[in-house]
């Protein structure tokens, strides 16, 4: 992998590909080429694998292991699933997120959650997901983590966003739903400046 | 969390937005960043070199001097950019610390110089990467071991201000050098060593016959020379060993260690001679004992360096010996068993058992070849010649490696010995060369109060007398200058062009010149290469007499109608001596800094006495009115300058 050596495109493309400014992407750059503290395996060839995200998750949730979750997140960026992350990927993700409108946001979040891309959640997608939230968490929680809190959780999500019941949540139930919620809503702009 | 990896947190943060949708709760706020700096270059200006980067990068470890809010200390306002002035060359493996996370030490650099460096930018040598840390520790090592031969020959010339009969006797056995005692003990014990070991072998020579009976080994013709001879050498060795067992300052250890076993295995044969003469049965093993005299050849060895370097490599090299020792076994065990099926066959062979193959085995592979077992047949020829051939390579594997083991012990023992020899000439040098320019400090000082003196008696035209010296000189002498007038001492002037006149006042304070010259002389001989704290701190009951003789000298009132240059030295004296009389307590302090900033105006002589002496200069009676306009002091009983000035003395002062 160390050996590929990928370059970005040029300044300008990304500029107007994305919504960051030329400032902006210089500093995002700066940090994805030389991911320092983390091992140099990957980069500097320009671009970010799995264990690289793995590591960076593991480094700001030390109390739990966040590898399922970064897996998850993996998939999520790496849009053209070559298993690698290039600074593209990368800023599409985080331009979405950070600059994106909020359906742009949602429609990356079930993105997220459909863990095999076919349109639909299912349960056991959702399922996958929640446990992995809940592993980051770690084993020292106060409550203390109940066994079947996230089953539960899934459940109050389902019945939630599935309108239809059929047992799957489409993207318009998923999206509609989201508009409905007061506090979902809110809670998407919450990141709006973080670079 | 590692603070580096704060570069990615608004990835982190951003990605947060994936658990929105499922969280059942409203989100806390975010934070606010309030001043949002954006990242900006930084101009590291170190000894004119520019290095940049940004602020983050220096960020990422706030626990040091670049990572923290320590920097602003160096923080240059008119050129906007942080100035150190340090090495540049290390301030790149320092930078790039910061880049990469990962200390690297560079081979070419001092290891000590390298450690400042990183102490002054608070960075910890342990997180050298692993790349370049068994260098970095090796280095280190070599260098404390210099540094504590440093300080152990440094100890040893100190002159310890009290040592037990005991313990002076113990430096003396162990360091022959100390004392002109010591080393007629060391000579005459290895002279007799050396008799008793050329007895042990003429004893043995055939001395010539007697009439009438065989050839006699000289031992017994002449038993009782030889006796008496042996009698006044064990003696010698045991009262020696008895001497050794009382000075030692731990006699359990020293009885366990190997010197005093070989003494003892040395001497016993005599004493157990002694108590079973008598007895027959025993005679025999009487005469095994005799053998044991030989060990004390092995006392040589507390004569000899060599002898004890060797005695250590081996036991250091103990592990390599014990393989060498494994390896040759196991080869002439096989060789062994192979010869003696060889050769069984053939008729009359010396071969008779494995164990009989192992002398011929052994006598092979060492090369030896005796001759007195050969093989016959064509098998054990051909094995034989193996035999030989392997013998020369397993003996010559160990080898180098215990080679090079003394080498390096003895190389190293033989730099601390031609360090030793290199400081105390290097040390002399230094010598000289300071009191080559504390001369010229004195020079220019004595100078300097001449034309202070020329000027006031009105002779313009011999201003200009004596050396020119550059800015830097004037400013270095008048830094000294300062500093003796901070202290109320003075620097001694030994120059005997200015006549000392002892003081024709009655005056306890003031000594002959010379005779504190003297004194001066001995204690910096004896102080000089010690530190200087512990010769400070030994003399308390003077320094309280300093501080009390200076607390009497008087406070000279600025108002007076001086011309402009005395003026202004007495009010530096005067300030000086209003600080030494009010602050005793910090003289010491004081003195130590002292003694720290000038290491070549014999420092010691300040700890020990601390007297003013006169120096006379033939002085106008333009003095004399200076003298008349002074108030009287302010301190009854100190008649100390008033006197010196109605004499037409200059004080000078001094230690």
């Amino acid at each position: 992998m160390a050996t590929v050596r990928h370059r970005p495109e040029a300044l300008e493309l990304l500029e107007a590909q994305s919504k960051f400014t030329k400032k902006e992407l210089q500093i995002l750059y700066r940090g994805f080429k030389n991911p320092w503290p983390l091992s140099l395996r990957e980069c500097p060839s320009g671009v970010v694998n799995e264990d690289t995200f793995k590591e960076i998750y593991s480094q700001f949730f030390p109390q739990g292991d966040s590898t399922t979750y970064a897996h998850f997140l993996f998939n999520a960026f790496d849009t053209d699933h070559n298993g690698a992350v290039s600074f593209e990927d990368f800023i599409k993700g985080l331009s979405i997120l950070l600059r994106g409108t909020v359906q742009e946001k949602l429609n990356w979040a079930f993105n997220l959650y459909d863990i095999n891309k076919d349109g639909y959640i299912t349960k056991e997608e959702m399922l996958d997901i929640m446990k992995a939230i809940y592993d980051m968490m770690g084993k020292c929680t106060y409550p203390v983590l109940k066994e079947d809190a996230p089953r539960q959780h899934v459940e109050t999500f389902f019945q939630k966003m599935d309108k239809n019941k059929d047992g799957v949540v489409t993207i318009d139930e998923f999206i509609e739903s989201c508009q409905k919620d007061e506090n979902i809503m809110r809670s998407m702009q919450l990141f709006e400046n973080v670079i | 969390m590692a603070a580096g990896v704060a570069a990615w947190l608004p990835f982190a943060r951003a990605a947060a937005i994936g658990w929105m949708p499922v969280a059942n709760c409203p989100m806390p706020l975010a934070p606010a960043d309030k001043n949002k700096r954006q990242d900006e270059l930084i101009v590291l200006n170190v000894s004119g070199r520019r290095f940049q980067t940004w602020r983050t990068t220096l960020e990422r470890y706030p626990d040091t001097l670049l990572g923290s809010t320590e920097k602003e200390f160096f923080f240059n306002e008119d050129t906007k950019e942080y100035f150190f002035d340090r090495d540049p060359e290390v301030f790149r493996c320092v930078l790039n610390f910061y880049r990469t996370g990962k200390l690297h030490y560079p081979r070419y650099e001092c290891i000590s110089a390298y450690d400042d460096e990183l102490a002054f930018y608070g960075i910890l040598p342990e997180i050298i990467g692993d790349c370049c840390y068994e260098e970095y520790k090796d280095r280190k090592r070599e260098n404390a071991e210099r540094l504590m031969d440093d300080n152990d020959s440094e100890n040893n010339q100190e002159s310890m201000p009290s040592l037990s009969f005991r313990q002076t006797m113990w430096r003396a056995f162990e360091n022959p050098h100390t004392s002109t005692l010591a080393l007629v003990f060391y000579y005459v014990t290895g002279f007799f060593i050396a008799v008793s070991v050329i007895t042990n072998v003429v004893e043995t020579v055939p001395c010539g016959t007697v009439p009438g009976s065989k050839e006699l080994p000289c031992g017994e013709r002449y038993s009782v020379a030889f006796f008496c001879l042996d009698t006044a050498c064990v003696m010698i060795f045991t009262v020696e060993y008895l001497l050794r067992l009382f000075a030692a300052p731990s006699r359990y250890r020293f009885i366990r260690s190997v010197m005093s076993i070989i003494d003892v295995v040395a001497i016993m044969p005599y004493y157990i001679g002694l108590v079973m003469t008598n007895n027959e049965d025993v005679s025999g093993a009487f005469v095994t004992l005799r053998v044991f005299r030989v060990f004390r050849i092995f006392k040589f060895s507390r004569h000899s360096q060599g002898l004890r370097i060797l005695g250590y490599t081996l036991k250091s090299c103990a592990s390599e010996l014990g393989f060498l020792l494994f390896s040759l076994t196991m080869a002439i065990i096989i060789f062994a068993t192979v010869m003696f099926y060889a050769e069984k066959g053939s008729s009359a062979s010396k071969f008779t058992s494995i164990p009989a193959s192992f002398w011929y085995t052994i006598v092979t592979m060492t090369t030896l070849g005796y001759g007195d077992m050969v093989p016959k047949t064509i098998a054990g020829k051909i094995f034989g010649s193996i035999c030989s051939l392997s013998g020369v390579l397993v003996i010559a594997l160990p080898v180098p490696v215990i080679v090079s083991n003394f080498s390096r012990i003895y190389h190293q023992n033989q730099r601390a010995d031609k360090r030793r020899a290199q400081k105390k000439a290097r040390l002399a040098r230094i010598r000289v060369a300071k009191t080559g320019s504390s001369n010229a400090y004195l020079h220019s000082k004595r100078n300097g109060l001449l034309n202070e003196a020329l000027e006031l008696m009105g002779t313009p035209e011999e201003e200009h007398m004596g050396k020119t010296t550059s800015l830097i000189e004037s400013q270095h002498h008048h830094l000294l200058h300062c500093l003796e007038k901070t202290t109320g001492l003075s620097y001694l002037v030994d120059d005997p062009l200015l006549s000392v006149r002892t003081s024709t006042i009655k005056n306890h304070e003031f000594i002959d010149e010379q005779m504190f010259e003297q004194n001066c002389m001995e204690s910096s001989m004896q102080n000089y290469p010690s530190t200087r704290s512990p010769s400070l701190s030994s003399h308390p009951g003077l320094m309280t007499t300093c501080c009390s003789r200076r607390s009497k000298k008087t406070t000279h009132l600025p108002n007076s109608n001086l011309p402009a240059t005395r003026l202004r030295s007495m009010q530096e004296l005067s300030t000086i001596h209003i600080q030494g009389s009010e602050q005793p307590s910090l003289t010491t302090s004081r003195s130590s800094l002292n003694l720290k900033a000038d290491d070549g105006l014999r420092p010691n002589c300040k700890t020990s006495q601390i007297t003013t002496a006169i120096i006379s200069i033939p002085t106008p009676p333009a003095l004399t009115p200076e003298g008349e306009g002074r108030p009287p002091p302010a301190s009854p009983g100190s008649n100390t300058n008033i006197p010196a000035i109605a004499s037409n003395v200059v004080k000078v002062s001094a230690l």
